[in-house]
């Protein structure tokens, strides 16, 4: 009795939208009841017996100099104090991508940016550790501070800010597709323009936090900390520390909030365990707020040249970029988003000829790295701009431009890009119609306006970051009469909602009820692999492990149930907690009772799934010839949006305020679509903050200006706008539940769509963020000037 | 030195011997082991922190502790009542007003004080009530719904 399950539809995926009882409903989240007790512990609000404190001595004299002697005696000293950590006592170099890792616990031989860590304290309390850090001598050389990338790349010779990095280059790379200056010459529209994007931080609510208990009798160590990326935390702190992996165990709590800004280790993490094993106590490093902005990883700042070409009938021909980013004082993301940055040009539109020019350059500034919506967000302004601008010069509407050119189901792009199903146009469609867009645009009063840009981004990646072909998510079930229904994953829930996705794909493709199934996530030890919670991946991994880890335990289930109903497993569903024949409705039985049968004679039902992406190559269509980079960028699936906001800007004050904002989003199936609108309202003012408001200051010397909550300006709720978003009609048939991304496709288009509307509404063109209230006056001077 | 403090914590008494400088958030946390409070900025600025001090919203990390003598003092642990949770609890939940959840604890009492002084507050109100929470997941929306949801007294 050893039937396979029955195909559905070509490679084991269905073709039709399914009917779903769990997925596709707007239920409460799992985790919610916990957060709004404050039962719901994150890292900081650990303590374990022993538990000490441990505090980072930061350089805030300089932004680059020599470490000419550190003195730690007098802190070393002072009661209280457990240990000291310098970075010579752990000077292996960390970093998401190997091949690039150059960061260190804490700063070997010289500080590169301002509030670099250079020396850590271990102490009774933290009053006790920062007495102790004032103690700690440091003697420094300055060098040389290169906050410029152009200045940088130019006094290269004469000051490196990493010896084994030329040019002050981390890297550079072109990828080129087709004849890109032959096209633009048979353009009949062709455009170019430079775009600045802003130094931004993600300003999630809750500040790093890491608690490391190292046994020094049997070598465990245990670190919780509040990471996105439990694995590649595991990865590194086994290199930093030189214990192999199986002897570390990663544990997330409740995490407060990310946006990529933890999708990498972080100093406190690394330093709480350097401290555990130094002193044998566990020991627990929170940052305080500017720590936050220090070890930052935000957005890149990129110095952006596009040019866009269209024939005489608006469609696209060709696309030329050029970027610079400014990616502060270590690697960290920097590769990866440099070459996103590079892909993000070849969607949601199409373009028959692409050329990229893009090169990451170091600057003493905290680092950038990976923030919400990575490597789309800059070239996504730009084009988006352009593209407006462009449709002014033919006379046409942007919407008619953009809809003209947008890519739909089964679309290749010229660097093999594949995009297996796109409702776009349906995004454009629907935001256009319910906002009025055409019937404003254009026709607004001075100082009112409308701007529409479209968006899109991956759901998920095709390659881990360091050379591996394994899976990138595996699930585990187990399904018993004590525990009922488990899922194991080391996923990381950092408050998207993960967590509640996961249940409901899960009781769908078991035929139970979400509030059935438990679900263990974070963690390296009981979870089953899980590279992370970035490049939106989740749902669409998740889902696809789930669904074969699903299939064998139902497989297991029909073959008991078929014995204990009489008829044939293959003829047997499960829905609703049921086993019923398909044929004969008569012949049903609980759910319950085949999965105690099974229990009492083979034992507990255990399987897992996996999921590994489509390992689609960044070629070069025309030539066949492999592009550097160029893997970077595939994806099994592509969510698509579209943004209208309107804007009114006020004449005296020039302070502009968004008041509505349109949006349609084509996220597949929607799992949980009260979550997908959260995390498109949340995008919209997330991006909103860069737009208009958000900015890092450095002075002269690199000193951070504004490294608090204070002075650091987030949208509050008194900068929301009306709200219309509107989940349209999806389902990818290629992907488990017909699932796509949400949680970074919806910042894409925010920048662009009010940009567009501010031009709508005073006819300026800003081309460098954040538009402040300042810029706007001195170009409405001008404006009134040149009139 | 240390003094001994009389705080009235969710309707029960406590004794805290504090430092004077010892801020109310540091002896709810850590004193009291309510750690529901959150510390985010520490600066008074972003609204995680916030208590109701005898009914009124205050940033807990601003408050030194000794200046909290005597005085009534309501965290997030003291919204629910005998395992019931209150109905702004309620509606958070249901409205997907949670995400990661850290300004939740600061967002839900600001929200009370609110409707205990003004049970039918207007938008606007709403929102001036609100401003002083930052909140980085939501964009504001579902929250906005929730605490509507609950000054019209709607069934959630």
């Amino acid at each position: 009795m050893n039937y396979k399950p029955a195909p559905e539809g070509f490679a084991g995926v269905s073709l039709m939208k399914e009917k779903f009882t769990q997925v596709g409903k707007s239920v409460p989240r799992v985790d919610a009841p916990q957060k709004v007790k404050g039962e719901a512990i994150y890292t900081g609000d650990m303590t374990l017996p022993g538990m000490v404190y441990g505090k980072i001595k930061r350089c805030t004299e300089y932004a680059h100099a020599i470490i000419k002697k550190i003195d730690c005696s007098k802190a070393l000293a002072l009661p209280g104090v457990l240990a000291v950590l310098t970075g010579d006592e752990a000077p292996n170099k960390w970093g998401i991508v190997p091949q690039s890792a150059n960061e260190t616990a804490l700063a070997v031989g010289k500080v590169r940016f301002h509030g670099e860590g250079v020396a850590a304290v271990a102490a009774v309390d933290e009053e006790t550790a920062e007495a102790a850090l004032d103690l700690i001598e440091v003697a420094y050389e300055p060098l040389p501070v290169l906050l410029d990338p152009f200045e940088s790349m130019e006094r290269a010779g004469e000051m490196l800010i990493h010896e084994d990095s030329p040019g002050n280059i981390l890297h550079a790379g072109d990828q080129v597709y087709g004849d890109v200056d032959k096209a633009f010459t048979e353009c009949a529209y062709v455009l170019e323009k430079e775009f600045r994007t802003s130094y931004v931080n993600h300003a999630f609510l809750e500040p790093h936090s890491a608690l490391a208990s190292y046994d020094p009798q049997n070598g465990q160590l245990h670190l919780w900390a509040s990471s996105q990326v439990p694995h590649y935390l595991h990865r590194q702190m086994s290199n930093v520390l030189e214990i192999p992996m199986n002897k570390i165990r990663v544990t997330l709590p409740t995490v407060g909030g990310g946006f990529g800004g933890k999708g990498e280790a972080a100093s406190s993490e690394f330093i709480a365990c350097l401290l555990s094993r130094k002193t044998g106590r566990p020991v627990k490093v929170t940052f305080e707020r500017n720590e936050v902005f220090f070890t930052h990883k935000g957005r890149h700042i990129c110095y952006m040249k596009m040019k866009i070409g269209l024939d005489k009938n608006g469609y696209i021909q060709a696309v030329d970029f050029d970027n610079t980013l400014d990616g502060g004082a270590y690697a960290g993301w920097g590769v990866v988003v440099m070459f996103y940055t590079a892909s993000m040009i070849h969607l949601p539109y199409k373009v028959p000829n692409a050329r990229a020019r893009v090169r990451r350059v170091y600057t003493n500034k905290p680092t950038c790295g990976a923030m919400r919506g990575l490597g789309g967000v800059q070239p996504r302004f730009a084009m988006e701009c352009l593209l407006d601008e462009l449709a002014e010069m033919m006379g046409v509407s942007p919407y008619e431009l953009k809809i003209k050119n947008a890519v739909e189901s089964g679309h290749t792009a010229i660097n093999n890009l594949y995009v297996p199903h796109s409702e776009y146009k349906k995004c454009l469609q629907t935001a256009v119609e319910k906002s009025g867009y055409l019937e404003k645009h254009g026709k607004l009063p001075f100082g009112k306006g409308i701007g529409l840009a479209g968006g899109y981004y991956i759901s998920g990646t095709a390659y881990t970051l360091y050379q591996s072909y394994k899976p990138h998510t595996s699930v585990l079930l187990r399904v018993d009469t004590e525990g009922g229904v488990t899922l194991h994953c080391a996923a990381a829930e950092i408050g998207q909602g993960c967590t509640t996705v996961m249940a409901q794909m899960a009781a769908e493709a078991l035929g139970i009820r979400y509030e059935d199934v438990h679900i263990v996530l974070g963690d390296t030890e009981l979870g089953a692999f899980d590279l992370g919670s970035f490049a939106s991946r989740l749902t669409y991994a998740a889902g696809a492990a789930i669904k074969e880890a699903a299939a064998e335990i139902n497989q297991k289930l029909k073959e008991v149930a078929s014995g204990m109903l009489g008829c044939r497993a293959d003829q047997l569903a499960i829905k609703d907690r049921k086993i019923y024949s398909m044929y004969e409705t008569k012949k049903t039985i609980e759910w319950e009772k085949v999965v105690q049968a099974c229990v009492n004679s083979v034992g507990a039902l255990t399987s897992i799934g996996h999921y590994s992406p489509p390992r689609r190559k960044g070629i070069d269509l025309i030539s066949g010839n492999r592009v550097q980079g160029a893997n970077i960028g595939h994806s099994p699936t592509f969510g698509f949006s579209c943004q209208i906001h309107e804007v009114d800007v006020d004449l005296e004050t020039g302070r502009i305020r968004v008041t509505k904002v349109t949006e349609a989003g084509d996220c597949g199936q929607a799992v949980n679509p009260m979550s997908v609108e959260g995390q498109v309202e949340g995008s919209i003012m997330f991006a909103m903050g860069q737009a208009l408001y958000e900015e890092i200051k450095l002075d002269e010397n690199g000193k951070l200006l504004n490294p608090s909550l204070h002075d650091y300006k987030t949208p509050t709720v008194m900068e929301m706008p009306e709200m219309d978003t509107n989940i349209v009609d999806s389902y990818d048939p290629t992907a488990p539940f017909g699932v796509k991304e949400t949680g970074e496709g919806a910042v894409q288009p925010t920048i662009p769509a009010i940009v567009n509307a501010i031009d709508d509404a005073i006819g300026v063109r800003f081309t460098e963020l954040p538009i402040t209230p300042e810029k706007v006056l001195k170009a409405l001077k001008k404006k009134k000037e040149a009139d | 030195m240390k003094r001994i403090i009389t705080l009235v914590v969710n309707g029960e008494q406590r004794e805290v011997a504090v430092e004077p400088d010892l801020t109310l958030l540091e002896v709810l946390r850590e004193d009291l082991g309510l750690t529901g409070t959150k510390k985010a900025c520490n600066q008074g600025e972003c609204g995680a922190c916030t208590v109701l001090l005898d009914g009124k919203p205050v940033s807990s990390c601003l408050v030194l502790a000794v200046r909290a003598h005597g005085k009534a003092v309501v965290t997030v642990e003291g919204l629910a009542e005998n395992g019931r949770l209150h109905p702004l609890q309620e509606a958070f939940v249901t409205y997907g007003a949670v995400q990661c959840g850290f300004c939740t604890p600061g967002v839900l009492l600001v929200a009370k004080a609110l409707l205990d002084t003004n049970p039918h507050p207007t938008a606007q109100e709403i929102e001036q009530a609100i401003a002083g929470n930052i909140c980085r997941c939501t964009g504001y929306v579902k929250i906005i719904e929730a605490i509507t949801a609950v000054a019209q007294n709607q069934n959630i």
